[in-house]
């Protein structure tokens, strides 16, 4: 093929041009495909918050409430489980829960809003099990007099004390995670939703 | 150069196809005069083999695909449903998922005799990157698959293993809902691993495989005393002095390898079908239940080495991200082996005997990362899979410089008996 009569750099425009104006359209078909990957609007809908009335739950009882589709836990702690908080602090990983597993206003030893009410995601941070609240302080199996009641994680042996934060020397990283969460009444909690900070009359 | 239809010049029926698709050039040019060198062994066989394992993948696949259910609360009975009321419905459930196991145990030898003979050597490097590739494919496959029946293994190794790519850091936690295309392993999950395992994925591995064998036969094969065929030509006819057709020479040998592999193959799938425990695990003989975890996840066995080198890494900054880059870095690296193996020599019958115990400490290590990964991480096991996943790594790093002081045996002018 002659080259001859060619305008090089005209032909050069116009192939960045065409490619360019190609690579966009190729970006823009692509989007539909991968934005449809995420979740739908039902699954959203499913994630929605779950609201809980609490007001039959019994002093060192467990509730475990299904929220987008893992378990999450409500514990009402004695003053005695409560007071085990300050005792474990040396052997925890991170008592202060410097790291972000739980929304702002969650503070302090007790982790939660109110100190007693312990709302928090039943899920192990090490690889997604469930642990089990052991609440039975001296268990042998657990290290008899130095257990003061915690959560246990049945897979790889993690522990957690009775705000799930993490023991140092286990597999978890992380304290346990709390979802967001807020007091709709004194005794009725929406989880999924943070606590509305401004109520005019509050 | 332009083609030429029809260059064999055949005639009647044929001719007619001939001059209008390349059948008979095809067939001449893959098996009748594709010349392989005369040598091969034993270790083969394990090419030919993995083709027939991909058939028995899509054959049974196909029936299983017509009666299972992609749906999170109907998967796990209508794999039951296979199971009891589907008549033979059994066997091809165990011819696929046995074939699964044997897909990766051919290919493992296969990669080992890339390793052993130096197959991945100059000019075969796209060959080898073309099988890597294949490599990563089977194991997303693999893994989508895995999930489908629904059960507590399928349910908990999907959340384990989507759960890694939540440790990247900035983007994890979204990469992870967009995976999962909900906020935990659900039915989106398991209509998209279906759709990646029943078409995508076996689209570019057929894909794949097409390709490989282009870039074989476009340079030829090496065998087992790693020396070029082609270097020593019957003047007359331009064919290697020491290459034979591949039909009907190899095609006959390598029934004599189907043999024997089916032989194995037909007695775990009719006498051990669930290949104690290893073809089908115990656990996933229950529905999937996202409130309780089995007492111990394991991957299949043909992770194991991998899932082992990630357990094996610490954590560092209250981040399981190292984990996650060593696992990967331990299949990518393998990208790099053609480059990393610099011996002037490419068997390793002609490779001194620093060469041969490096091998042998590498597969050691390899089939103990294999077994450690199943089992529960006690504080030895542990420590093993650290010197483990040190011995596997140090093993591709250190081959450049085995190659500079090793002194090598001289290779033969042409293949030996």
């Amino acid at each position: 093929m002659s080259k001859e009569g060619v305008d090089a750099g005209r032909r050069r425009f116009l192939t960045l041009t065409t490619s360019a104006v190609g690579a966009v359209g190729a970006g823009v078909t692509a989007w539909p495909f991968l934005a449809s990957l995420s979740p739908s609007e039902k699954a959203k809908a499913l994630g929605a918050p779950v609201s809980v009335d609490i007001g039959q739950l019994e002093a060192g009882q467990m509730a475990i409430v299904p929220w987008r589709g893992r378990p999450v836990w409500i514990v009402r702690r004695t003053p005695e489980m409560l007071d085990t908080l300050g005792k474990v602090r040396s052997q925890l990983l991170d008592p202060d829960s410097r790291k972000p597993q739980q929304p702002d206003y969650i503070q302090g030893d007790a982790r939660s809003i109110k100190p007693e009410i312990l709302v928090m995601m039943g899920v192990c941070t090490h690889l997604g099990c469930s642990p089990k609240l052991r609440s039975d302080a001296g268990a042998e199996d657990l290290g008899g007099g130095a257990w003061l009641g915690g959560f246990f994680c049945p897979c790889h042996g993690s522990k957690f004390d009775l705000s799930g934060r993490v023991f140092a020397g286990v597999p978890a990283p992380l304290n346990i995670k709390v979802p967001p969460h807020r007091y709709e009444t004194d005794t009725r909690i929406v989880i999924g939703e943070d606590p509305v900070e401004t109520k005019g009359t509050a | 150069m332009a083609i030429v239809p029809n260059p064999h010049k055949t005639t009647g029926f044929l001719g007619w196809i001939d001059d209008r698709f390349p059948l008979t050039k095809l067939w001449k040019d893959h098996l009748t005069e594709y010349y392989a060198p005369k040598n091969f062994n034993f270790w083969y066989f394990f090419g030919s083999l993995a083709l027939l394992v991909l058939v028995n993948q899509l054959l049974t696949g196909i029936w299983l695909a017509m009666h299972y259910k992609p749906d999170a609360t109907q998967a796990f009975d209508s794999i039951e449903y296979i199971m009891r009321d589907v008549p033979w419905g059994d066997l091809l459930r165990y011819l696929h998922a046995t074939g699964a196991s044997a897909f990766f145990i051919v290919v493992y030898l296969h990669m080992y005799r890339g390793l052993l003979y130096g197959s991945h050597r100059k000019p075969r490097e796209l060959v080898w990157i073309l099988g890597v590739l294949i490599f990563l494919t089977l194991m997303a496959e693999a893994f989508c698959g895995y999930v489908l029946p629904w059960g507590q293994m399928s349910y908990w190794g999907a959340q384990v293993i989507i759960s890694l790519f939540g440790t990247i850091p900035w983007v994890g936690p979204d990469l992870v809902t967009w995976i999962q295309g909900d906020f935990v392993p659900a039915d989106a999950t398991l209509n998209r691993m279906f759709a990646l395992h029943v078409v995508a994925l076996p689209l570019v591995l057929v894909g794949l495989v097409v390709a490989h064998l282009m870039a074989l036969h476009e340079v030829g094969s090496n065998n087992p005393d790693g020396v070029e065929i082609k270097k020593h030509k019957d003047p007359k006819t331009g064919i290697p002095l020491d290459g034979v057709p591949f039909h009907p020479y190899y095609t006959v040998k390598d029934l004599v390898g189907v043999g024997g592999f089916l032989f194995i193959f037909a007695a775990i799938v009719f006498f051990a079908p669930d290949g104690g425990g290893y073809v089908l695990e115990k656990p996933n003989f229950m529905p999937a239940d996202p409130m309780v975890t089995p007492e111990l996840i394991t991957p299949a066995w043909y992770f194991g080495a991998f899932y082992a080198m990630l357990r094996a890494t610490p954590s560092l900054f209250g981040s399981a991200l190292p984990g996650v880059v060593v696992m990967f870095a331990a299949v990518l690296i393998l990208f790099f082996l053609p480059w990393l193996d610099r011996s002037p020599v490419k068997s390793i019958r002609y490779k001194g005997w620093v060469s041969r115990v490096a091998l042998g400490v590498f597969s050691v290590s390899f089939l103990m990362l294999s077994y450690l990964g199943m089992q529960h991480p006690t504080a030895l096991y542990t420590l093993l899979a650290r010197i483990g996943t040190f011995v596997y790594f140090t093993y591709f790093f250190s081959l450049p410089f085995i190659a500079r002081f090793e002194k090598t045996r001289p290779e033969p002018a042409r293949v030996t008996e």
